[in-house]
Parts: structure tokens; sequence; C-alpha cells
């Protein structure tokens, strides 16, 4: 089954988001020290969005949102909860 | 009217307004200036009183700069810039005992504080490195090929952006502080420009050594967000306002002496004069209103780092730095011959040289740029007040 962490790492792949094969990280480990740019950081959330059907919500947009597969997997998790009780 | 602010306006008008022109025909450092204001103990001002300084709020600090702004625009420039590198410690290096000690001797010695940026090979892109930080053992090296670095000459100490580490991807900065004995320049380039002359912001190779307690501990991403870039777009907002307001006293100077000439008519430049008002009272909304956001946001990692807060700031900075050059442009239409002339008491050559350089610092282009991507995924804000 493919999780969500797997579809987050997709995109990485996908996208070429980072300098770096996404494949030689951890889910804990720090996106940023890898290169992630706050650029590159608006492009990952575009493909979330499109991938997830869910709207990031201005409270979201922040630095810390992204640092970590771990952190956006619990981003993009509570997005599919609330979308699931709508 | 605060003390700090009534010690500002001392400065620029008894000492950085007697040397402004100057400061500008030999592009030199304003010397008289930053003697008097480390006379004054206006330096070190925004260091907490914990560690001897005035504890100096934001609103304070963008006074300051406006007040300066309005005498002499190099040595508000080089004031504010100064403060933008104090904001760093202060928000930043609390934590650790090398910083803490740093704003000892800010407060204590009134140092000044330099900033190395932008790099040969970046561009203006001021969040990507070329230069790393190599640490051996406590020990630190750093070499930078500065583009410019303004009064670098003149500093007590420079905040130098680099790589975390010869592995680390352009992104990944640190700010390291280093202090004159701590490095060496090489001058690579030297400062002829239109205006803000006074800055002389030469390129330089700076080499640095130092102990790795002198790197900031947060990442630069966070430090620039939270603070370098809310602070920097505010301060050198209000000095630019200060610009402008002084060339649109001089316009109602002018226009007030046409007026007692001829009792019972306006003049013609009355109307520019009420249109040069008009931008003027935005350009203080603007600075003044992204001022309280910072303040309410100050202390939060969380809404400091937000995209919205970025884009506000981003907004500051295009619109005051537009907005001041047309000011000036409105007072010279309006002082005609006598405000194109260097050598009248009406002159606007200068302020509009300085105000030219708003765009450039930092190109708007490259910050529109920026804004334009964040919007992609920003919500429209439906409320007039936060
Ligand atoms: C008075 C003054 C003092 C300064 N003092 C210092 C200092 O003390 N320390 C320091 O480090 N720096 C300092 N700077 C440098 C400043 O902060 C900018 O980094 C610098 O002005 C940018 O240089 P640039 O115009 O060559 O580069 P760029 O930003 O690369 O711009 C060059 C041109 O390319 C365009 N451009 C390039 N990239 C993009 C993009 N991605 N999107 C859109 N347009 C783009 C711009 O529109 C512009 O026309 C100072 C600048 C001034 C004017």
């Amino acid at each position: 089954m493919t999780t969500v962490a797997d579809m987050i790492r997709d995109i990485f792949r996908e996208g070429s988001i980072l300098p770096v094969d996404i494949a030689t990280l951890s889910d804990s480990a720090d996106l940023y020290t890898a290169g992630l740019t706050s650029h590159a950081t608006v492009n990952l959330m575009l493909s979330l969005e499109e991938k997830f059907d869910v709207e990031f919500p201005d409270r979201l947009l922040r630095r810390r949102t992204f640092e970590s597969i771990d952190a956006i997997k619990a981003a993009v998790g509570e997005l599919l909860d609330q979308k699931a009780a709508a | 009217m605060s003390d700090l602010l009534q010690r500002a306006r001392r400065v620029g008008a008894e000492v950085a307004a007697r040397h402004a022109s100057a400061v500008d025909a030999d592009a030199r450092f304003p010397r008289e200036s930053f003697a008097a204001l480390k006379a004054e103990k206006l330096l070190g001002v925004m260091v907490p009183a914990e560690f001897g300084g005035a504890g100096a709020s934001i609103p304070e600090i963008l006074s300051l700069c406006h007040a300066l702004g309005q005498h002499c625009a190099s040595t508000a420039m080089i004031y504010a810039m100064h403060q933008i590198q104090v904001a760093c410690i202060v928000r930043h290096g609390q934590q650790s005992p090398w910083h803490r000690q740093l704003l000892q001797r800010l407060a204590g010695e009134q140092l000044l504080l330099a900033s190395a940026t932008s790099e040969a090979g970046v561009g203006g892109d001021v969040r990507s490195s070329v230069c790393a930080v190599e640490v051996e053992g406590q020990r630190l090296k750093v070499s930078k090929n500065a583009t410019v670095i303004s009064y670098g000459a003149d500093a007590d100490g420079i905040l130098v952006t680099a790589r975390r580490t010869p592995d680390s991807p352009a992104s990944d900065q640190v700010i390291v502080a280093v202090l004159k004995g701590d490095y060496r320049l090489e001058q690579t380039s030297s400062w002829d420009t239109l205006g803000m002359r006074g800055t002389c912001s030469n390129g330089y190779w700076l080499h640095a050594a130092g102990d790795v307690a002198q790197i900031l501990p947060l990442p630069y991403a966070d430090i620039s967000a939270q603070t370098m870039l809310p602070t920097s777009h505010l301060t050198w907002s209000s000095l630019w306002l200060g610009i402008a307001t002084d060339a649109v006293a001089r316009a109602r100077t002018f226009v007030r002496a046409e007026a007692r000439k001829k009792p019972g008519s306006t003049p013609p430049g009355a109307l520019r004069l009420a249109e040069s008002m008009n931008l003027l009272q935005h350009m203080k909304s603007n600075v003044v209103a992204a001022a309280r956001q910072y303040e309410a946001a100050l202390g939060s990692a969380e809404r400091l780092t937000a995209l919205s807060f970025a884009v506000a700031m981003n907004n500051l900075k295009i619109g005051t730095s537009q907005m001041a050059v047309q000011v000036v442009n409105h007072a010279l239409l309006i002082c005609g011959i006598s405000g194109y002339r260097n050598d009248s008491e009406f002159s606007v050559g200068r302020h509009l040289r300085d105000a030219h350089s708003a765009a450039l610092m930092v190109s708007n282009d490259r910050i529109l740029a920026n804004t334009a991507n964040l919007l992609l995924v920003l919500k429209d804000d439906p409320g007039l007040f936060p």
C-alpha cells in the first residue's frame, strides 16, 4: 500500500524539489539543510494540493510546515482529516 | 517626543545636515555624524537594558531613521543597516554566551556593525551563498567575495552570511559575526555612484577567522524571515520617507515664498504640493501599518515566518521605494530650476539621486518575482483589520 509519506516522496522525486535524491533522506531529516528553498517550497505546496486535492490554509503556509517529510505528513494528514469530516 | 528622538534630531540638524553636501560630493564616510551618534549613545539603543542598552522598540528605531533621513540619507542608511545587524543579534543571539557579550559591547563601546550578504556569483540573491564556513576544532574560517560592504572600512564588525559547511547546498546558510581583528578586507571595487555616496559601499574580499561560537545558532533562513527582512524593509522605508519628507519641506517653503510675493493668488506649485502631501501620507501609512504588523508578530516565530507576513513586508518596500522617487520628483517640479540647482536652498538633486537607490537595494523586480511566487499559494485575506 502506498502511504502518504510515499506519495510525498514521489512529489519530491518527480518535481526535482531538492538538489539531492530524496531517497537518501529519512522522514525526519531537515529538508532546508538538504537545500529546500522558499521558491521550491511553493512548487512543493502546489504539487501537494494537486495530488491530495486539498488546500493549504494561510495558517499552514509557514516554513516549519515543510521542514521534514514528517512535518509535511502531519499537515497533509490534518487537511485530509478535515476533508473527510466535512 | 522621546528623548532618543530628540537626540537623533539634534544630531541630524546640527551635524549630519552640515556635512551632507561634503559627504555626497566626496563620497566619504559621514564621520562627523557617527562621532555624534556614538557620543549620544544612539548606536546601541536597541540593545536590551540588561545588557546596558536602552531597549528601544522598533517604532523608536524607525523614528530615528526617519529623523536622520531628513538631513543626510547616507548617514541614515548606515544607521539603518547597523540597526538591522543589531536586531539580528538582539533577537537571535541571546541564548549564546558569545553574542550576549557582543550585546554588552554594542551598548558599552557603541560598536558599528556592517553587513556582507551580497556575493559575487549569486547576484542580488542573498538567500544563496557561494562561500562556506570551514570549521576545524573550535576555530572557523570563511572567505567571501563580497560585492558590496557598505562602510566596511569604518565598521567595528561585520555580519557575514555563508553556507553552513563546504558540503551544504547554497540555500543552507548561517550568519557569522566577525569583529575587527578577526578579518582582513581586500578592496575589489570602489563606490562612485549616483547617490547614497557616503555609504562607501565598496566591494571586498573578506577573509575572516574566529571561534565557532561566533555563528548565530538559528539558520539564516529563519533570521532572514523573522528579523533581517522585516527590519530592513521597515528601517529603509523610514529613511526613504525621511528623504521625501525633507524634499517636500523644501517645496513647501518654496510655495509659501511664492504665495507671500503675490498674496491673494494661489501659486501654481500649490496643487502639486497637495499631491505630494497625499503621496507622503501614503508612504507614512504604509510604514506605520507595517511597523504595527511587525510588532504584533514579534516573539512569534510562527507569525513572522508566515508567507502572508513576507508578502506584506515585500509590499512595504516596493511601495515606499517607488513613492520616495515620485515625491522627490514632485518637489523638483514645484521648485523648478531652484530645485534643480545644486547651490540653492531648494535643491533636491541629492534627494533624488539618493532616492533612486531604493528600488535597487535588493532589486524591486527580484522582490516582485518572489511575491509573485508566494501568491501562487497564498489565500486572499477578506478582512479589513487583521
Ligand atoms: C546603497 C546600497 C548599499 C548596499 N549595501 C550593502 C551592504 O552593506 N551589504 C550587502 O551585502 N549588500 C549591500 N547592497 C547590495 C544590495 O543589497 C543588493 O544585493 C544589490 O543592490 C543587488 O545588486 P544587483 O542589482 O547587481 O543584482 P540583482 O539583484 O541580481 O539585479 C540585477 C538585475 O537583474 C534583475 N534580476 C536578477 N534576478 C532576478 C530575479 N530572480 N527576478 C527578477 N529580476 C531579477 C533585476 O531586476 C536587476 O535589474 C547595497 C546596495 C545599495 C544600493
